[in-house]
């Protein structure tokens, strides 16, 4: 405990880096995930291959990740930008499928009713099928964002700054308190991101509160 | 980058001895089969038995939820500090690597278990409550043959996590594929790393393909609508969507 008041600043400083590193990729993997998965579910030619192709990313292990990626894009070993880029594709990974079944769970009549009613296709994705599939997709979020909080700490073993350092240092000195704190900083992080993608599921489905439904 | 990894697979002397590849790949293959087992025995009758009786759903969605959470580089350093004294050779390695892919396997296979039987049809229960049948011949066979593709799902899913984690392993000193990316990060062996990565993706692929066609031959073709001809048969068994992705926490 004395040790981690000693050490707030450091704790602070690797708790922004982790946000950044593991919730900036969330963002942008669920903006590239969800014209693929609308692709996925609009021909469903594209189905299997893109739900299973993406899927493979998953497969690639986080170290190899962060370790290959410097050699594709150029960046240096210890560059941030690496552990984004990884975990981008990971969010996708787990996304795309996700987003493909949760606008495929709109049911038919609504579409033809929104239809009916004059909705263009563009107008009917944006304000019926993509609100009706928040649920779903929100499901899958709340899986990449407690599986890229826990992955973003394996990037310690290469040194790029996030709570993982806490991790490598204690280990190195075979002393549990900064082990224990990057720990608990990990899981209270990963019940952050899960709080918020809740809430803000429940801002994005008033319905569900309204009819007494379960998200 | 490509000729580095094609010259380093190619090179004899990587394919022999306690370094090679086929060494480094069963090491692999059997810390992660070891550990798929020991989360499988303990997740399927825990995940089967909250989805038949419906009890302890709670507490299990939000312990899987926190085991998910824990940092496994983390529990992996920490398992070996405490552990390492305590035992003697090649376990004092091996333990702490087992506990870690055990946690990180069984929320999704318990999740796969749970949701497979929560989710078969109440009329095909009713009608095996109906013939006569005991609660455990429900579950023996009704329940789990239709929840079988979920469980595979799981199974599939906690698969792929424990192979690509189990190379997080060679930080601690154990054996298997991340010894190439360990130790080739040590010496700025590109080569050796991009080869490692590659073989670690292909073994995962490979176990997917072969855990894919063990569902196949294990799920009853009546779920799948394989024994069916009509053209608009669902592929796959009818599971409500949010319930498809295995590691939904919560529907």
């Amino acid at each position: 405990m004395t040790w981690f008041i000693d050490h707030l600043d450091d704790v602070q400083a690797r708790t922004l880096q982790h946000v950044y590193l593991a919730g900036l990729p969330l963002v942008i993997g669920l903006l590239i995930a969800l014209p693929l998965g609308w692709l996925a579910r609009r021909y469903p030619v594209l189905y299997a291959p893109f739900t299973a192709g993406f899927g493979l990313l998953y497969t690639i292990p986080s170290l190899a990740l962060f370790v290959l990626l410097p050699g594709l894009l150029g960046t240096k070993i210890l560059d941030p930008v690496n552990v984004v880029v990884a975990m981008t594709l990971y969010t996708v990974a787990l996304l795309v499928r996700t987003v493909a079944d949760g606008l495929g769970a709109v049911p038919e009549d609504v579409q033809q009713s929104a239809t009916a009613m004059g909705y263009t296709r563009v107008k009917r994705f944006f304000a019926i099928e993509l609100p009706l599939a928040v649920p779903v997709i929100s499901a899958g979020l709340r899986v990449a964002a407690v599986s890229n909080v826990s992955i973003v700490s394996v990037a310690a073993v290469l040194g790029i700054p996030q709570l993982g350092l806490f991790f490598t240092d204690g280990f190195a000195r075979a002393f549990y308190d900064p082990l224990f704190v990057g720990i608990i900083a990990c899981v209270v992080l990963a019940l952050v991101f899960d709080v918020i993608i809740v809430l803000a599921t429940r801002a994005l489905t008033p319905w569900l509160r309204a009819t007494g439904d379960r998200a | 980058m490509i000729p580095g990894i094609v010259h380093w697979l190619t090179d004899p002397a990587n394919w022999s001895g306690p370094d090679g590849v086929p060494t480094r790949l069963f090491e692999h293959v059997w810390y992660c089969a070891l550990a798929l087992v020991v989360a499988s025995l303990v997740a399927v009758p825990v995940g089967l038995w909250i989805g038949h009786t419906g009890r302890g759903r709670f507490f299990a969605v939000n312990l899987a939820g926190a085991a998910r959470a824990i940092p496994s580089l983390g529990l992996l350093y920490v398992l070996v500090l405490w552990l390492f004294p305590k035992l003697a050779g090649d376990s004092a390695f091996l333990v702490p690597t087992l506990i870690v892919l055990v946690v990180l396997a069984i929320p999704p296979i318990m999740a796969g278990a749970y949701a497979g039987v929560e989710g078969v049809d109440p009329e095909a229960r009713d009608a095996a409550r109906g013939m006569g049948m005991t609660g455990g011949q429900v579950l023996r066979k009704v329940e789990v043959p239709c929840a079988l593709p979920l469980v595979f799902s799981g199974l599939r899913s906690a698969t792929l996590q424990v192979v690509g984690t189990a190379t997080i392993a060679a930080v601690a000193g154990t054996g298997g594929l991340g010894r190439y990316l360990i130790d080739g990060q040590k010496v700025q062996d590109f080569p050796q790393m991009a080869s490692g990565a590659l073989i670690v993706a292909l073994l995962a692929l490979g176990l997917d393909l072969l855990l894919a066609l063990v569902q196949r031959g294990v799920v009853s073709p009546g779920l799948t609508g394989r024994s069916t001809r009509r053209g608009n048969t669902p592929v796959d068994v009818e599971i409500d969507p949010a319930g498809r992705t295995v590691d939904a926490p919560a529907r």
